[in-house]
């Protein structure tokens, strides 16, 4: 099976090899029977990428000790769960993955515009090989899963061994997130490529108009969609498994996921502006560009350790091939762009500042900054070197001081935004708009300040959230009352059919209630508090409202290691209330340890008990316990954010009604082949 | 002009009072990373930085006392003193000979206070659980939000 998933990998760099090239020549020739077999090229390439990623699953199952990557990351007694998840827990195998992943991508593009866009496709089809071949390098000629073990034999030749069992995959994976976590996280990063690739396609191609804005919409909120996914992921993940009771603490990898994320954003943003003003179109092509070099960063900054790694200079061999692959991007994209810059002029200018121009205009310079903070500060240790001779780098104050303030600022932004009209928006209708949610949050900022609340950026989140909370629900309010008015149906219809007519608008206001939501939690972490104790049997520990009795200190094995477990009762105002069970893992094939954090979680707090180990001066238990407030709406809102952009990606329903003329503008003329919904007033999408 | 003027204002105001606070969080949080042979070689207000040291912890070493872990680094050759004073307990890949990162400050008597250890086990090289984490070894940091 190695030998075929090896051969696969090699085929599959020969068509991507032939999907480049073939349609390079394509391009030139317009030959429609070389465009046909290039992207079936393509296509074969995909598929034996599938095949090759099959197999080595295949051997993880089969366990073939055989198989140094299969040795490194599992072993016999690893449950079949934990196997799929090998696949991405070493370099070459997350490197196979990130093929893997943009192999589906890239498939699904092939399959859905086969017949369509035939000026476009061509170009779209040699960027796409171009990235596959860059990865497939990778995986056939520098980190190559497939490799089998080796020992130098009698005879000076290399003989094949095969291990009994392998060392077992790290702890830290061993946990259900992680087998969902990377994959949520790299498909953000490999879908990044689509919109790239038609991005560049249609700059090279001179594709006329707005139309690659519109056809790679999709692909980008997908991509958009994972990533968000992944982050909050691996925040949950971070939280739940390292026990240190928080969920984010800008490392290099957390930060790198961050960049593409940011940007990305910004240019969900921004094309709004393209579309509807015809503006900013060389600044929605570099968002493109810039996010996809982000994406590439990030995979090398995750897969190279150049910046944290514990080793302070370690160099894996792929770190030369990522900056040169980044640096050919980059050569490329401002290749394309002086060639065709032209393409790119603006058809208006901004007319107010207070507009929906505007509020685009900000939005994306604020997660701009945003990502170039992350970007200095993650990169600092490297520059610092560079240019002083001194390693230097940064920690949780800088990035937190920079991103507080740059996260309110774009809640704000959140709220006012979508009201804000095309071109200039009147007194008017900004009173209109704010004057409740305005009331309402400032309201509520003074509720919470006569009840004490004094955290400074918490209180200005708070009347930021109740704001724009207020706004959005303001927004479905009015347009199911509209609706209401005219079928009689109930509100709760109304809304729903609301959206479904508009579903990119609601889905975006949806998207925007469910950051309300993170930033909610993520205010709660300023009233974090932790207690830490050396627990005798029956000993107490008081935390907030809670009171934590150590009730049993039990040892446990289980199949792939053995389980120290706490058994603590949690009393809540001296009535029990529940059990925790924090346990460690000590993992017997590679004696390894890993903390299982026990969590009660409400909509208020989170109780988090850790048992940290044993002390080595009284023997006893040692329970680290954390009370984080509203942690969980972290979570919660992030369920929002997926469920709002699926919503957005929903076509819109037709409007069945008839609308009276009086009352409501004409239809919007026809958006990217679907009528859009009615307008309810002026200013919206 | 008036209309650009504005905008041009209003970015620049943005963008200077987020750099006025990035250059307060940097002074705040950078760390210089040395290594233990070059830690003899500072000097003046270098030796007083806060900064990071990268090393291997001296099997039989590590001494838990009241209120701090004492153990001792090898790098090159030269070994260093440490006295861990954070509150967060060691992470678990924290042993004898596991390689280490320490930050922190140069104490009385050539002893290094720390107050972020960070470990990763030798015995598995290989930095890399997908996504995320592998990067980042197991620490007391206790950062972030």
């Amino acid at each position: 099976m190695d030998v075929f998933g090896s051969f696969a990998l090699v085929l599959a760099f020969i068509c991507a090899v032939y999907a480049f090239g073939g349609g390079i020549a394509a391009i030139i020739t317009r030959h429609p029977l070389l465009v046909k077999s290039t992207r079936q090229a393509g296509m074969a390439t995909c598929c034996l990428i599938f095949l090759a990623t099959f197999s080595l699953e295949y051997l993880f199952f089969s366990d073939s000790f055989s198989i140094a990557y299969v040795v490194a990351h599992s072993n016999r007694d690893l449950s079949p769960f934990y196997k799929i998840a090998a696949l991405w827990a070493g370099q070459e195998g997350s490197l196979l993955f990130w093929s893997f992943l943009l192999a589906i991508y890239v498939f699904s593009v092939l399959v859905t515009y086969r017949n369509k866009n035939g000026e476009l496709m061509p170009y779209v089809g040699v960027v796409m090989a171009g990235v596959q071949i860059f990865f497939l390098t990778l995986n056939n000629f520098v980190e190559n899963p497939f490799k089998a073990l080796g020992v130098a034999g009698a005879n000076g030749a290399m003989d094949l061994v095969a291990r009994a069992d392998g060392n077992g995959l790290t702890p830290l994976l061993q946990y259900p997130e992680m087998v969902i976590h990377p994959p949520n996280l790299y498909s953000g990063y490999t879908g990044f490529t689509i919109p790239f690739a038609f991005a560049l396609g249609a700059l090279l191609a001179r594709y006329p108009g707005e139309k690659w804005i519109h056809l790679t919409r999709k692909w980008t909120m997908i991509a958009w969609m994972f990533q968000s996914m992944g982050i909050l992921l691996g925040a949950h993940w971070a939280y739940a498994v390292l026990g240190w009771g928080g969920y984010w603490g800008w490392d290099p990898v957390e930060n790198a996921s961050l960049l593409p994320w940011l940007s990305g954003t910004a240019f969900l943003h921004s094309v709004m502006m393209q579309e509807k003003r015809g503006m900013m179109k060389v600044w929605n092509v570099w968002l493109v560009f810039i996010t996809f070099l982000l994406c590439i960063l990030g995979t090398f900054l995750t897969r190279s350790g150049v910046v944290s790694s514990v080793h302070a200079f370690a160099n894996s061999s792929i770190g030369g091939w990522f900056v040169g692959f980044m640096g050919i991007i980059l050569l490329v994209c401002f290749g394309a762009y002086f060639k065709n810059r032209d393409y790119l002029k603006s058809e208006n200018q901004l007319d107010s500042i207070v507009s929906r121009e505007s509020s685009f205009l900000f939005n994306n310079l604020i997660l701009l900054v945003a990502c170039v903070a992350v970007l200095s500060g993650t990169l600092f240790p490297v520059f610092s070197e560079w240019f002083t001779g001194n390693r230097i780098s940064v920690g949780a104050p800088f990035f937190n001081k920079v991103n507080i303030p740059i996260g309110l600022l774009l809640l704000f932004l959140t709220g006012v935004g979508p009201l804000l009209a095309w071109r200039k928006t009147s007194t008017e209708s900004l009173k209109r708009n704010f004057g409740w949610p305005l009331g309402i949050g400032v309201a509520a900022g003074a509720i919470a300040f006569a009840f004490g609340f004094r955290q400074f950026y918490s209180w200005v989140c708070l009347i930021l959230c109740v704001f724009v909370a207020s706004t959005v629900l303001l927004e479905f309010y009015r347009g199911a009352k509209v609706i209401r008015a005219r079928s009689g149906a109930s509100f709760v219809a109304s809304a729903l059919e609301l959206t479904m007519r508009n579903t990119r608008r609601y889905g975006g206001y949806i998207v925007h209630m469910g950051m309300v939501f993170v930033f909610i939690g993520l205010a709660g972490a300023a009233f974090n508090r932790d207690v830490q104790k050396d627990m005798r049997l029956g000993d107490t520990l008081k935390i907030g409202p809670y009171t934590l009795v150590l009730q049993g200190f039990f040892t446990e094995p289980e199949k792939n290691y053995t389980a120290q477990r706490l058994l603590v009762e949690v009393l809540q105002e001296n009535k029990p209330t529940m059990m925790l069970y924090p346990e460690k893992r000590r993992f017997s094939t590679t004696d390894e340890t890993g903390t299982m954090v026990a969590i009660r979680s409400t909509l208020q707090e989170d109780l988090y008990v850790v048992f940290a180990g044993t002390s080595p001066e009284t023997q006893l238990p040692v329970v680290h316990a954390y009370l984080n407030p509203l942690v969980k709406w972290i979570w919660f809102g992030g369920v929002v954010v997926v469920f709002g952009t699926l919503v957005a990606m929903l076509p819109n329903r037709r409007a069945v009604l008839v609308l009276s003329a009086a009352q409501q503008p004409a239809a919007q003329p026809v958006v990217h082949g679907l009528p859009s919904s009615v307008t309810l007033r002026e200013g919206h999408d | 002009m008036k209309k650009q003027a504005k905008f041009g204002v209003g970015i620049s105001v943005i963008v200077a009072s987020l750099g006025f606070l990035a250059w307060l969080g940097y002074g705040e949080s950078k760390t210089y990373y040395h290594t233990i042979a070059e830690l003899e070689t500072l000097k003046g207000s270098a030796k007083s930085q806060r900064m990071r040291l990268g090393g291997t912890v001296a099997p039989g070493s590590i001494r838990h006392l009241s209120g701090r872990i004492d153990f001792v680094l090898e790098g090159e050759g030269k070994t260093l003193p440490v006295s861990y004073i954070g509150t967060d307990p060691l992470p678990d890949t924290f042993v004898d000979k596991s390689q280490a990162l320490v930050e922190g400050h140069t104490g009385p008597e050539g002893r290094f206070v720390a107050e972020v250890v960070q470990a990763k086990c030798a015995s598995k090289y290989e930095a890399a659980p997908g996504g995320k984490g592998g990067a980042a070894p197991s620490a007391t940091e206790r950062s972030g939000m």
